[in-house]
């Protein structure tokens, strides 16, 4: 009954070390597990696969290296999948410390799908603002982004030919981690009617399920799990989808320890 | 085609455009007759985004009505708030105790209004820190909310009659930085081992590592934030939490003046009527598609489309 | 004077905002924008308002050798690598974010770790904060830690291969009554920011004065 009675009140780096062994060995074993696709993130995968090619898709960069993890599958997936459909990309980002991170992958892609900068892509870099960002390129971009991360006047590339505001957008992606995402469909979808949808941690993508449900974005890909979905449909599985069971099983040490202190207050409930 | 709008970014309102409709045909192409010139013009009201201002003028009505019912004497019922009358007894407890009292912000800027919202539940926790004597720790995430709450922490000070309480090295900047802030305010609390930790204002991802380490030190923390997505953690870590409007009413709640209480009633009398608006629509909603799946009767989902395309109009 | 000039400066400032929202004729149709382009200068500058204090208050920090002074000059030292980086690369290649910079070494080797390191944290901190919190105390708590599991299980591939339907009721409580008490909770959040923010307007709530 002494085990019992412990269970109520297990040393919190007892947990930290079971937590800690659970993550690491699926990773070390390089364990697989079948990935579902939810109707969510397939909703998003759909909305890149129907717009023309040539379309001008606005990838907004609002994480940092804390949520790297989730968001960056997520991103190198999309870029992927945008270069498969002729898309042309235009990038920016309210997270000044999270845009040389995106820098990194989009560098690596788009020497793997052979894009070209300026005609594929452009990155416009940060500016301060943030929501005033967000409204202001509603008028005109280059109000804020005259020039591109390097100090090139847009105009020089042939991607921003024609490129001035929501209206020549077809698409929102904002790879976000915090608020960014509600932010982005509060003050740019709402009030110029451009399609979107979102890329966020797994604690915000509930968050995002009304807007959803309402219509106003059209699809999440939310967390790791999200991540891996994506990886799937685009057809290939990295990182996020490697890192599945991983957090499988450390879900279900942590319902373990949930389950056993609940024994352990229900057996000290009833001595008392 | 009936219309054609022209989106054209480089179209100047004033001058005068002409249009015409070049058609192709199997021998090459014919033109329309030219017309014009048009001249585009903007408009005194944009009358798309009526339904906003009809909401807005809402709210502003009822909140100048209840105001001026509140400043003719009237005596405005608010409920009790848990977490914000926790707070004599927190900071009581930690002066007991003789463990200073923590106060944290989050990652917020002075530019929103759950800020200032926070600053107000600050005064309020100064004002009993200085009565008491207790020592009042506010770490910073962002330097202007820091000069702000320096001030606001002095005044009360001031105003309680105790001057000479006030450090101003108890109020530091961190860092701007996430988890480097969650990182500082965690080492804060493990020296230190306050008896009393506020949360109050926009937390992220740290706030379970901010609440977790308060629990392990012993304080009692009452925590309040508008982020939806951070409320379950607290609600599950800490011991009080003002949940979303909470938040707002603090202030409201804490200096009950007629014209603060006023605003309040006014909000919720606002968000009784969106609650019955909420209920009709449901009800049309719902009886449009029972109606028209049974009966083949349309009338119901015209006027429930037309009411939620009202509302989308922007 | 010192009270109702920033009151009446918020009211002006609010009041013209809100015109230009409904108003799109001259010149309130430009304001707005006029306003936005102003807003990002000066975000910009609090940066560095933000630099200047951050740096004052850690060399007092060393020369007052307060607790923890040490870390200090870490962290100074720290930002002059950044800074000389920054301009470094950006002299040499145009961009401080080109991946041969000496700034994205450091970023890539310093930064980025140490942020996923304190983001990992969150996993045993989630970790220990379940355990203790979702104890079956009362009906609710029963019914808060079983929607708690079947989430962590419809959210990963284990919880199909447990049993086929926990994504689907999984899917259900984040579609239906999560929806339902967020959508509540964002209602009252936005409408308390909206009266907040008219409170302030209108010069009733003053915290931001001091």
């Amino acid at each position: 009954m002494k085990l019992l009675d412990r269970l109520a009140n297990i040393d919190r780096r007892l947990i930290f070390l079971t937590i800690g062994f659970v993550v690491a060995i699926p990773i070390i074993l390089k364990l697989k597990m079948p990935i579902r696709i939810s109707s969510e993130v397939r909703s998003a995968y759909e909305t890149i696969e129907n717009l023309p090619g040539g379309s001008v898709v606005l990838a907004s960069m609002d994480y940092d290296a804390t949520s790297a993890p989730e968001l960056t599958p997520m991103f190198r997936s999309f870029l992927r999948q945008c270069f498969r459909k002729k898309l042309k990309i235009v990038y920016t980002g309210h997270l000044a410390i999270g845009l040389p991170l995106a820098q990194f992958d989009l560098d690596a892609i788009t020497q793997e799908c052979n894009a070209v900068y300026g005609e594929d892509y452009i990155n416009l870099g940060y500016r301060p603002g943030y929501t005033a960002v967000m409204i202001g390129i509603g008028r005109e971009i280059r109000d804020f982004f005259a020039v591109d991360y390097k100090g090139v006047s847009v105009d020089s590339f042939p991607i921003m030919k024609g490129v001035h505001n929501y209206n020549d957008i077809a698409l929102i992606v904002d790879f976000a981690h915090g608020s960014a995402a509600e932010y982005w469909i509060q003050y740019v979808v709402s009030r110029f009617g451009v399609k979107m949808f979102a890329c966020v941690t797994g604690v915000m993508a509930p968050t995002l399920y009304p807007y959803l449900q309402a219509g106003q974005i059209t699809g999440i890909i939310g967390g790791l799990q999200g991540a891996a979905e994506y990886e799937m449909l685009v057809g290939q599985p990295e990182t996020a989808a490697f890192g599945m069971p991983a957090q499988s099983i450390a879900h279900i040490a942590i319902i373990a320890f949930i389950i056993f202190g609940n024994i352990g207050y229900f057996v000290m409930k009833r001595k008392k | 085609m009936t219309s054609f709008e022209d989106n054209n970014t480089d179209i100047r309102d004033g001058e005068g455009y002409f249009y015409f409709i070049r058609t192709q045909t199997i021998s090459g192409y014919q033109d329309s007759p030219r017309v014009g010139p048009i001249i585009s013009r903007a408009q005194w009201f944009n009358t798309l985004r009526i339904n906003v201002l009809v909401v807005t003028m809402l709210v502003s009505v009822l909140v100048v009505y209840y105001i001026r019912r509140a400043r003719a004497g009237e005596k405005l019922f608010i409920r009790k708030i848990a977490g914000l009358d926790a707070i004599d007894d927190a900071v009581g407890r930690s002066t007991e105790m003789g463990r200073p009292i923590l106060y944290s912000f989050g990652l917020s800027y002075l530019n929103e209004v759950w800020t200032l919202a926070s600053l107000s539940i600050l005064y309020r926790v100064a004002q009993k820190c200085a009565e008491y004597s207790t020592r009042l720790l506010v770490p910073h995430y962002d330097p202007l909310v820091m000069s702000a709450a320096q001030e606001t922490v002095k005044q009360a000070y001031i105003e309680t009659g105790r001057p000479d309480l006030y450090d101003e090295r108890d109020s530091p900047f961190l860092t701007a930085d996430q988890f480097g802030y969650a990182a500082g305010v965690d080492g804060m609390m493990m020296r230190e081992k306050p008896g009393a930790v506020f949360w109050q204002g926009y937390f992220y991802a740290e706030s379970l590592i901010l609440a977790e380490t308060g629990h392990s030190v012993g304080a009692i923390q009452i925590a309040g934030t508008t982020s939806v997505e951070q409320i379950p953690f607290f609600v599950a870590a800490c011991d009080y939490t003002l949940i979303g409007e909470e938040m707002y009413a603090a202030s409201c709640y804490l200096r009950p003046e007629p014209q603060m209480l006023g605003s309040l009633k006014g909000e919720d009398l606002t968000k009784a009527i969106i609650l019955m608006f909420l209920t009709f629509g449901t009800a049309l909603g719902t009886l449009g598609v029972l109606l028209k799946n049974f009966l083949n009767v349309d009338w119901p989902n015209v006027i429930f489309a037309n009411l939620v395309q009202w509302f989308n109009t922007f | 004077m010192r009270r109702e000039i920033p009151i009446i400066i918020t009211f002006l400032t609010g009041f013209l905002c809100v015109v230009a929202f409904f108003i799109p004729h001259p010149p309130f149709g430009g304001l707005q924008q006029r306003f936005l382009i102003w807003y990002a200068i000066i975000a910009g500058f609090t940066m560095v308002l933000g630099l200047d204090s951050l740096v004052k208050y850690n060399i007092k920090k060393i020369v007052q050798r307060k607790q923890g002074w040490q870390y200090s000059y870490v962290l100074l030292f720290g930002l002059v690598l950044v800074l000389v980086t920054g301009f470094q690369s950006w002299f040499k290649y145009n961009t401080p974010f080109e991946l041969r910079s000496s700034f994205m070494y450091s970023y890539i080797h310093i930064i980025v770790p140490l942020q996923a390191t304190m983001f990992a944290l969150l996993a045993f901190f989630i970790s220990s904060a379940a355990y203790r919190a979702f104890r079956a105390r009362t009906f609710e708590a029963t019914l808060l830690l079983i929607a708690a599991a079947i989430v962590m299980l419809g959210r990963v591939p284990i919880g199909k291969m447990i049993w086929d339907k926990i994504p689907v009721l999984s899917d259900w409580l984040l579609n239906i009554p999560q929806l339902a008490a967020k959508r509540g909770i964002q209602i009252g959040v936005y409408l308390g920011g909206v009266v907040m923010s008219l409170r302030i307007i209108l010069g009733i709530e003053r915290t931001y004065l001091t």
